[in-house]
């Protein structure tokens, strides 16, 4: 929500006070610009009435992260303070609005859990389909239950139908790895690199020196042009393009497989990814090298930390897919240490949209 | 004239007791040794207990009648918790929950809640692994809030970082030590602005900062260690001789004990640092040094308590007390005494006046069988220590 709709719908002369002050709180920006504005709004939301709670929650739509967590600790004081009477119906009819944040909308389905417990539990069923994969957890943890349950009774056919409804509506890994273990065991197919939307194809190209950890900010040829039939001058030996597929359910596209385990290279990936229409998408990478993405030759994000841990979604980049092709360039850097645990030369991306629900290339 | 000598030492001594509180990781200029004219007795037991949500290893902190506290829950640990509890009984005066704007990732043993929040007497300061900072009133109202990372894209380390701020005058010292975007910031208390940040050497640093005379900073990474003015952040002295980005180095009389090349004792003057001594068999593991009187003790990775002169760096042969560990948290001392946690939860009272050393007392502060692990420092304030798991934190006295 832009501010000034949300000036509107506060214009009333009974909340322009809190309207003014949510203003300074969702003015907050980096580096602590706005800080001494939203000290002093903060204390006057902070002291808004139950009745107003929805306001808050509302002003946190489109805020930056910073200004939800200003709102977020007033509706904490608002809810120490008049906990028992939070207009509950308003509340839930706020959650149910997808129009709002997820953030906020989270917000509100804790207070719920905390002030009407019963009604929290009438709505969980609802939320599996929901845009904020933190709501999600809730029907998908039920339905885990669920199917637990009818195992214990021999039911595989309820289990596996309640285990396969959470996995559709799973979006985090902890819960996703429990479904698809459960899921197998039944018999079942379930395709991870599908639903999480990791990019599996992929052309590599190495190795380029990495020598000193120089090669990170050094530009290689790939990252001027890609031209898949061109061989470079590498490190020790020529750099050639070459098909790779993973075959690793996460995704794992792994340079050592292909060009052995070397150190002190850098490694180029890349891909093409059909969107069928423009849109906003988050690309998801899990790396323990030095790295960085260029979606359409614009440069998303880069990272020169090495072996400190990979993960699953452990680098969220939000961007703009084009109508039609686009194309994805990772460059993949290796260095110099010698450990046992530093021989992973490799990454993970998926495409996604903000809720982690996986996007397929058209083609 | 006497009379009104032995007045003001007496409101002296009183002030002394009243504010001696324990306001940041390792206490008084993170010296880990209590000022406080009471110290926790014989017979120590556990006063109360509570309970906590989600994961954390950041010491608790006490302001007057309060502690303070930190944890983080969640499946991705970014709900981000500052407690306030009730020093006499632990009953919760107030909670507040925000989200992580920055990265949660860490290695499994540690967590987001590693840093330990640090207090002015007015305010608590509350950072996390995820480079989100929060300045709260005792009474739990937000004064301003920073998200590091948010601001600094790149300033995160994926193994987690534990690097606890501290208040130098009105500048709050946070160090974001990393890989990547390293550096080091004072930021102003009132405001939560920047003051100066400097980059700092790219490399992960878990060690926190001493506090020095004259509004001096020591800061520790492996490069070595730097005094650095709190207020404007000017370079004062630097020892480039390398340091430990684990254990940090101890404070006594203005002496510096730098867990460097074992222990390499430090004396920064006039704007410049010499080296007295350096004793590289007093190697410290996780736990950082402490000094007690004229005696400095290590820790080493066996989990045996060395001491050492602190003026000659010698160290006592007879002095070998093997302790229940391993440890991840470090000793604090009260009087003649140490106080640490044991990672299984063995609350261990030390005697340092014996000629060999020895345990006074045990208490085993978790169930054998827990997995739930002590991985703090713990504080003293009150005659009392602190101490906290994941699921709980103890008040011991």
């Amino acid at each position: 929500m832009k501010l000034l709709p949300f000036l509107l719908l506060l214009s009333s002369p009974v909340w322009a006070d809190l309207a003014t002050s949510l203003d300074a709180l969702r003015a907050v920006s980096k580096e602590g610009q706005g800080n001494e504005a939203a000290t002093s709004a903060w204390s006057s939301v902070s002291q808004a009435k139950a009745s107003d709670v929805t306001k808050l929650l509302a002003a946190m739509d489109g805020a930056n992260p910073l200004a939800q967590n200003w709102i977020r600790a007033a509706v904490g004081v608002v809810e120490d303070r008049e906990g028992k009477t939070l207009p509950v119906a308003e509340v839930a009819t706020f959650l149910k609005d997808t129009k709002h944040s997820p953030e906020a909308r989270a917000l509100a389905f804790d207070l719920l859990q905390r002030h009407a417990p019963d009604e929290a539990a009438k709505l969980t069923p609802q939320l599996i389909e929901d845009p904020s994969a933190d709501l999600r957890r809730h029907p998908v943890a039920k339905l885990i239950e669920e199917g637990e349950a009818a195992l214990a009774k021999q039911d595989k056919d309820a289990a596996a139908k309640a285990f396969q409804q959470a996995l559709n509506g799973a979006r985090d890994e902890d819960q996703i790895k429990v479904l698809a273990r459960q899921l197998r065991a039944l018999g079942k197919t379930v395709d991870l690199p599908a639903h999480f939307g990791f990019l599996m194809n992929w052309k590599l190209i190495a190795p380029f020196n990495n020598s000193e950890r120089k090669g990170f900010d050094e530009v290689f040829p790939p990252e001027q042009k890609l031209d898949f039939s061109a061989t470079y001058p590498g490190k020790g030996k020529d750099a050639k393009w070459q098909d790779f597929t993973s075959t690793d359910e996460y995704g794992k596209i792994d340079f050592n497989k292909p060009f052995g385990m070397e150190k002190e290279v850098v490694g180029y990936a890349a891909a093409e990814f059909i969107s069928k229409e423009a849109r906003n998408a988050e690309i998801r990478m899990g790396c323990k090298n030095g790295w960085k993405v260029w979606l359409n030759g614009k440069l998303l994000f880069a990272r020169d930390e090495y072996h400190r841990g990979a993960k699953l979604d452990q680098y969220r980049l939000p961007c703009q897919l084009q109508a039609g092709k686009n194309t994805l360039l990772v460059k993949c850097c290796q260095n110099e240490q010698k450990e046992t645990w530093t021989v992973e030369w490799e990454f993970q991306l998926r495409i996604c949209d903000a809720t982690g629900t996986a996007i397929a290339s058209a083609k | 004239m006497r009379f009104i000598l032995s007045s003001t030492a007496i409101l002296a001594l009183t002030l002394s007791s009243v504010h001696a509180d324990w306001l940041q990781f390792r206490g008084p200029d993170a010296s880990a040794v209590s000022t406080e004219a009471k110290t926790p007795g014989d017979n120590l037991k556990v006063a109360w207990s509570v309970d906590l949500p989600g994961r954390g290893l950041s010491s608790p902190i006490i302001v007057g009648d309060k502690v303070f506290l930190t944890a983080a829950s969640g499946p991705e640990q970014a709900i981000l918790h500052m407690f306030c509890f009730n020093a006499a009984d632990g009953k919760k005066v107030w909670e507040r929950s925000l989200r992580a704007t920055g990265r949660t990732m860490t290695q499994s043993k540690t967590c987001v809640a590693a840093p330990t929040p640090c207090s002015d007497g007015k305010r608590v300061f509350a950072l996390y692994s995820s480079n989100d900072l929060f300045a709260f009133d005792l009474d739990g109202n937000l004064l301003w809030l920073r998200g590091l990372t948010y601001d600094y894209a790149n300033a995160s380390n994926s193994l987690g970082m534990a690097q606890s701020p501290m208040i130098v005058g009105g500048t709050l010292v946070v160090q974001s030590e990393n890989d990547s975007e390293s550096f080091t910031a004072g930021i102003d208390v009132n405001t939560g602005k920047n003051l100066w940040k400097m980059e700092r050497p790219k490399a992960a640093n878990w060690s926190s900062a001493l506090a020095l005379k004259d509004g001096v900073v020591a800061l520790q990474s492996s490069k070595g260690i730097t005094g650095v003015k709190a207020a404007t952040g000017e370079v004062v002295w630097n020892y480039a001789d390398g340091a430990s980005t684990i254990p940090s180095s101890a404070l006594g009389g203005g002496t510096i004990y730098a867990a460097s090349n074992g222990i390499t004792a430090l004396m920064p003057e006039n704007g410049a640092v010499s080296q007295l001594w350096r004793n590289e068999k007093l190697r410290p593991g996780t736990a950082s040094p402490v000094v007690v009187g004229s005696d400095l003790f290590v820790i080493n990775n066996a989990g045996v308590l060395l001491k050492a002169d602190t003026k000659s760096g010698d160290d006592d042969s007879k002095f070998k007390l093997r302790l229940k560990g391993p440890f991840s948290g470090s000793p604090v001392a009260a009087g003649k005494r140490l106080y640490i946690v044991g990672e299984r939860g063995t609350f261990q009272a030390i005697d340092t006046a014996s000629p060999e050393g020895s345990i006074l007392q045990e208490i085993e502060l978790t169930n054998k069988d827990s997995k739930d692990l002590v991985l703090c420092t713990p504080a003293i304030a009150g005659g009392a220590v602190y101490a906290r798991s994941d699921k709980k934190l103890w008040k011991v006295e």
